[in-house]
């Protein structure tokens, strides 16, 4: 039991990491269009938290989405075509990376506008309480995000509704070029949860074991109707804030240490390897696996067409 | 059919479809303890419960957004905007969020909300509290805003927007509340959303106007008949996307238009009509095209100011007659 929750721990970590690396490459040869924003070294925190969920539970994602949306269980066939502005993507090329969504996993959507999900979240939590599900819903946002006005308004309606939400943190100190230092008023955004009368904890969010196990006890909360809590997964940003982003405003040696000290996944491998859960040959299975199932997607992403036009003023409205 | 407010008859088709759907909910400031401040939800959380109907935090935002939230998850949610004025606050949820999720989605889901929104003039209320935004809302593709001018058509089009699965704004004019008329008893009595009515048939000029204003419309017409003037009247009652069909058929007919609203006329939804009517219609046109509307400053707060700003049947019968 343990070594299969272990295994799909792995195995979606090292999907996400494949996927994005392939994304970085072909938008960076200019195949894929519009603005693409890579969850590379922050794969525990959706891996870990979406592993506490089922398909009926929500979440919310942001412009930073793939990561979130692979761990919730969407096809990477139908999000790499989504990305490649394809018909057979998720959103029928209508979306792509920013607008990447899959609801029949409970993926409500990425959202191009920071902090746009935390409301959105809440009430789909609203909406379950009302429905007496012990359905939950999370929010992903940055730290960046957190210094939104949404963020408030989400937090108090939750909090004084005791709604089936988690908010997760996923600071990764970069809010697009800036430190988030110099523009956030604490060092923990998790101290910001005193403010709403709910818990707030701070988890290593490159550890996937932690990862799990907090949200899993804020999920389970959630669940139980006592309530909303904020978890901050610290975590760091070991790409540009999009792809061809020169980052300037940082070296490239203070990236690669960060990555090497503190790689989830690497991290992962070291602690099943010496724990004796997953042998070498076990996890190089699952690389060939994924590996071969990302490939696949981009088969399927660059031989599917691109919409019809026809479809332009489809969608826009039911009745 | 009998004679009730404007007020009830939305508080009627709220009554009477969240009865028949248990997905809908409502939920907006100062709702259960006070009933709206117009009195427009008296009643319902003693019917309902207060688990559908919902006293909010001051916080346009989490309402809006948390309205489309649980609308993804298979609610019918309606909001309650206290003051069309407050929807600045919400902006974003109701642009980039509401308006666009169904069509960036590629159709995974739909959107079925329904937004409040009290507009208008009302003793001096003032600037914020007093304004007429449609316009706003035309130029968002994936929403559809409608504005009932009298009690019967705010049961209908509210009946209709609680069963459309697009996010409707509903504008509902703060002086028409107390507005008295016939409203049918007729559970399915439905206005649908989309259509235009012709309210007054005439042959020489068409009046296209909404919500409070088609009153100076219709005041306007019946002075212009005793000069001789025959006046066809339409009301819009859904702003966007508006009813061309129905105001190039008449304009075909009359040769002459002038659009009447309250909401400030630059920029306003009459220069739309306008410009639709002169793209596909001009060479049927006898005069220039005539716009009323509000001044073009914020609302002020004296009452003589205040009237200075409103627009005024005199303005609709003047433009008329400068037609001839």
């Amino acid at each position: 039991m343990k070594k299969d929750l272990y295994m799909q721990f792995y195995r979606t970590m090292y999907k996400i990491r494949t996927f994005e690396r392939r994304i970085e490459e072909f938008s960076m040869k200019g195949d894929i269009p519009g603005f693409v924003h890579l969850y590379i070294g922050e794969e525990a925190i959706a891996t870990g938290v979406c592993a506490n969920l089922t398909h009926q539970d929500y979440i919310q994602s942001t412009h930073r989405g793939h990561g979130h949306t692979i761990a919730k269980g969407a096809k990477v066939n139908r999000m790499m075509a989504e990305l490649f502005g394809k018909k057979t993507g998720y959103c029928k090329g209508k979306g792509g990376s920013m607008h990447i969504a899959d609801f029949s996993v409970g993926m409500l959507g990425a959202n191009g506008i920071v902090g746009g999900g935390f409301t959105l979240a809440t009430g789909a939590a609203l909406a379950e309480k009302i429905k007496k599900t012990n359905n939950v819903s999370v929010v992903f946002f940055g730290d960046g995000a957190s210094n939104r006005g949404t963020f408030h308004e989400a937090l108090n309606m939750a909090a004084v509704w005791k709604l089936p939400v988690v908010f997760v943190c996923e600071n990764n100190e970069w809010a697009s070029t800036t430190p988030y230092l110099t523009t956030t008023s604490v060092k923990d955004i998790s101290d910001r949860a005193v403010g709403y009368g709910i818990p707030g904890e701070i988890v290593d969010g490159n550890d996937v074991f932690a990862v799990y196990e907090a949200s899993g006890k804020a999920i389970e909360r959630a669940r139980k109707g006592e309530g909303p809590t904020l978890l901050e997964m610290k975590t760091y940003r070991i790409k540009g804030h999009y792809v061809g982003d020169p980052q300037l405003y940082r070296t490239k040696e203070e990236v690669d240490q960060r990555f090497e000290e503190n790689d989830p996944i690497r991290r992962f491998e070291d602690h099943v390897l010496s724990e004796g859960i997953l042998s070498e040959n076990e996890m190089k299975a699952i690389v060939e696996e994924v590996v071969g199932e990302v490939d696949k997607a981009v088969e399927f992403a660059l031989e599917s067409p691109f919409p019809d036009v026809e479809e332009l003023y489809s969608d826009l409205y039911v009745d | 059919m009998r004679e009730i407010t404007f007020s009830e008859a939305t508080l009627e088709a709220m009554r009477e479809e969240m009865k028949r759907d248990p997905s809908i909910f409502v939920m907006g400031e100062d709702i259960v303890r006070q009933g709206g401040i117009f009195g427009q939800f008296k009643g319902l959380p003693d019917e309902f419960g207060t688990d559908r109907v919902i006293d909010t935090p001051i916080t346009e935002t989490a309402i809006i957004g948390a309205a489309i939230g649980a609308s993804l998850a298979g609610m019918r949610p309606v909001a309650d905007m206290h003051f069309a004025d407050f929807m600045g606050v919400c902006m974003d949820e109701i642009f980039n969020q509401m308006a666009k999720i169904r069509y960036m989605f590629g159709g995974q889901t739909t959107v079925p909300m329904v937004i409040r929104a009290p507009d208008g003039l009302i003793r001096s209320a003032a600037a914020q509290h007093s304004q007429s935004i449609e316009s706003w809302f035309n130029n968002i593709p994936g929403i559809k805003v409608v504005a009932p001018s009298n009690p019967a058509d705010a049961k209908g089009i509210l009946k209709a927007a609680l069963r459309s699965n697009d996010p409707i704004i509903y504008f509902e004019n703060k002086d028409l509340f107390r507005m008295k008329g016939d409203v049918s008893e007729d559970e399915d009595y439905i206005v649908p959303i989309g259509k235009a009515k012709v309210v007054r048939e005439g042959k020489d000029v068409t009046i296209v106007s909404y919500s409070i204003m088609m009153q100076q419309a219709l005041e306007a017409a019946d002075i212009l008949e005793k000069d001789g003037y025959s006046v066809e009247v339409i009301d819009l009652i859904t702003l966007s996307p508006f009813d061309e069909e129905t105001v190039i058929q008449s304009v075909k007919k009359t040769h002459r238009l002038l659009i009447a609203h309250e909401a400030v006329k630059r920029g306003g939804l009459g220069g739309e009509v306008a410009a639709v009517v002169a793209e596909m219609a001009i060479d049927y046109l006898d005069a220039p095209i005539i716009r009323v509307g509000g001044k073009f400053t914020p609302v002020p707060f004296s009452p003589t100011l205040e009237e200075a700003y409103r627009p005024k049947t005199s303005e609709i019968v003047e433009g008329v007659r400068g037609m001839f």
